[in-house]
């Protein structure tokens, strides 16, 4: 039998499995379609994209929400020996131009209706760039190069059956953009090997089977809703893919027609679950597995969600972008060891450093680092991040991950998550830059100066607040400022309290002080 | 002021920079990316405030309140005062 080595390759083995071109391989919104029909689709774009000058490791942007051509668009890109990178669909124009910058995209795939942010992104674009569009194209079109096609017709025009022939297993598949302390995101760079690797492991310690009817309502820009793609495809099982839980009544009517196996969320999905069962019981039988990550999900949520979900496993987990998934803790051990977030995920290895790098003895905290065959290839363009980020490992050569969060870990390994290195909000399992969101404040006429801090907040996490000065003349009121975040940043971004301030206290140094802040509120 | 006007003001001043007007009755708030699962909390709470009604857990639909017609109509079924 041929091993798996590439990403793709799990669908091209998944679809030629005896009886699979027929099996429903995605359930996108109520409507079902095959591993045939996947394939198929994929391998005519794949062509399209080698056709429209798509070269072994050239970048393709996929500026999509969760639908049927974002997946067509992701395994087109693999087959075409292209490297994906999914671009969050609420993303504005300067951010996706930056990314269209930084990633060197030559081919944008887009939605029709995301046009209000694509085309004004498009004529700063320094590469040529070809754009194709799924649903309804933009009646004005301004992408100085070529025209923007569509989707569809691009698919059905070109041949089946393209497969790029020169990809081998360390060449990159995937650049995530992921938020920075510095501002910008960053292309974290995963290879075939690393992310075969990684559903790999997801898929053992989860105890998955090609039977498994995954659902997945979480973006899959997102490296947590993009895996559930990929761990699905790659057994054969079966993807339950809905745009968002923004409608939570629609979801939960899916899960019990499509009888859902598996639940991924985040805790603020969580607390909305538990705050709807506490107005009208709610019960899912049908899930055996529930996984938490992004964020920690407090011990309450858990017996709660056994009430919800009688017959699930539940999975607390802890990871990052950078290496995917670092922990899981086992479902049976929840109650034995409180508050963890697990061990290593099966076929790598962690541990804690001190600041100067020496071991650190159990129960002591210390920085986590991280080995294995997931961890990236370092972030795109920017060897200064990367290094701070993977460090010399125990081989000659080697580089860990060091993850630059404080852990505790007991004597048995298991980790307990003690804190951040670096000022990184996480809201709703998101992680946000105060300086990039400091930035849209700062670029809104009439604001003088801007601080960004995260707050306590149950069904959030972390709520963003801004302390805000504002000219006197520009009479910017706190709905104003809100409005003109929403306008420049993902709507997870935009924060929920804006305090407007006279002045902001400064350090000696004359920088923001954001403990004074916190301290005087 | 109608239902509609009430709905698109509020959208305006909370969702959208200004743009409200030229969003179609029917379009889609996903599609516009103007809300997600909490802008939607926000909604509701609006709607319960100003239109005196009560929106139930298995009313959280597109159908209900994904755009401003659907809101309209929902609103209008459910015979919220104005």
């Amino acid at each position: 039998m041929k091993p798996l080595r590439l990403l793709h390759e799990a669908l091209q083995f998944s679809a030629a499995r005896a009886g699979n071109a027929s099996k429903v391989a995605l359930v996108v919104e109520g409507k079902p379609y095959t591993y045939g029909e996947l394939l198929d689709q994929a391998s005519r774009l794949s062509a399209a994209l080698r056709d429209r000058g798509l070269a072994r490791g050239d970048r393709v942007a996929i500026f999509m929400d969760n639908t049927w051509p974002c997946v067509v668009s992701l395994y087109g890109t693999l087959l075409a020996g292209g490297v994906f990178s999914i671009v969050n669909p609420q993303t504005k124009a300067d951010k996706l131009e930056f990314i269209l910058n930084d990633s060197g995209a030559r081919i944008l795939l887009t939605d029709g209706h995301l046009a209000k942010e694509f085309l004004p992104a498009l004529p700063a674009v320094r590469q040529p760039l070809a754009v194709i569009a799924s649903g309804q194209l933009p009646a004005v079109q301004s992408n100085p190069g070529t025209p923007i096609e569509a989707f569809d017709t691009v698919v059905r025009d070109a041949p089946k059956g393209f497969v790029a022939s020169d990809i081998i297993p360390p060449d990159l598949a995937a650049l995530i953009y992921t938020s920075g302390s510095t501002g910008n995101p960053k292309g974290v760079m995963q290879t075939h090997q690393s992310m075969v690797f990684a559903a790999g492991s997801l898929i053992e310690y989860l105890r998955l089977s090609e039977k498994d009817r995954i659902l997945c309502v979480l973006p899959i820009a997102f490296d947590y809703g993009l895996y559930q793609l990929l761990m699905t495809i790659q057994l054969g099982a079966t993807l339950v893919l809905e745009r968002s839980f923004t409608y939570p009544a629609q979801i939960f009517a899916r899960m019990q027609e499509q009888e859902v196996t598996v639940f991924p969320g985040v805790p603020t999905i969580y607390a909305m679950i538990i705050s709807s069962h506490g107005r009208t019981p709610l019960s899912f039988p049908s899930v055996t597995r529930v996984t938490n990550t992004a964020a920690a999900l407090p011990d309450e949520f858990v017996v709660k969600l056994r009430e919800i979900f009688p017959n699930a496993l539940i999975f607390k987990m802890y990871g990052l972008t950078e290496c995917k998934r670092v922990s899981y803790l086992e479902p049976e051990l929840a109650d034995s060891k409180p508050g963890s977030v697990g061990r290593a995920i099966p076929g790598t290895e962690i541990y804690l450093l001190s600041p100067d790098g020496k071991p650190v003895p159990p129960g002591e905290t210390g920085i986590l680092y991280v080995r294995g065959p997931h961890v990236m290839v370092g972030y795109w363009n920017r060897p200064d991040l990367s290094d701070h980020m993977l460090k010399p490992g125990k081989l000659p050569g080697e580089r860990v991950l060091c993850t630059q969060d404080f852990f505790r870990m007991d004597a048995d390994g298991f980790l307990y998550f003690q804190g951040r290195s670096d000022d990184i909000i996480k809201t709703r399992g998101e992680k946000v830059s105060p300086v990039e969101v400091e930035n849209a404040l700062h670029s809104i006429a009439g604001v003088r100066e801007a601080a960004v801090v995260g707050i306590p907040d149950p069904l959030l996490g972390a709520a963003i607040r801004a302390y805000v000065v504002v000219e006197p003349e520009s009479g910017l009121t706190d709905k104003q400022l809100r409005v003109a975040c929403a306008a420049r940043l993902e709507n997870f971004m935009v924060p929920k309290e804006f305090v407007l301030r006279a002045e902001l206290p400064k350090t000696a140094t004359g920088k923001v002080s954001k403990k004074l802040l916190l301290e005087h509120q | 002021m109608s239902i509609e006007s009430k709905i698109r003001a509020y959208i305006a001043e909370n969702f959208m920079f200004g743009e409200a007007d030229t969003l179609g009755v029917d379009e889609s708030f996903l599609d516009k990316g103007i809300i997600d699962s909490t802008g939607i909390l926000e909604i509701i709470m609006f709607l319960e405030e100003q239109f005196g009604i009560k929106v139930a857990d298995n009313e959280m639909l597109p159908e209900n309140l994904d755009s401003i017609g659907n809101i309209v109509r929902f609103i209008t079924k459910k015979g919220g005062a104005q």
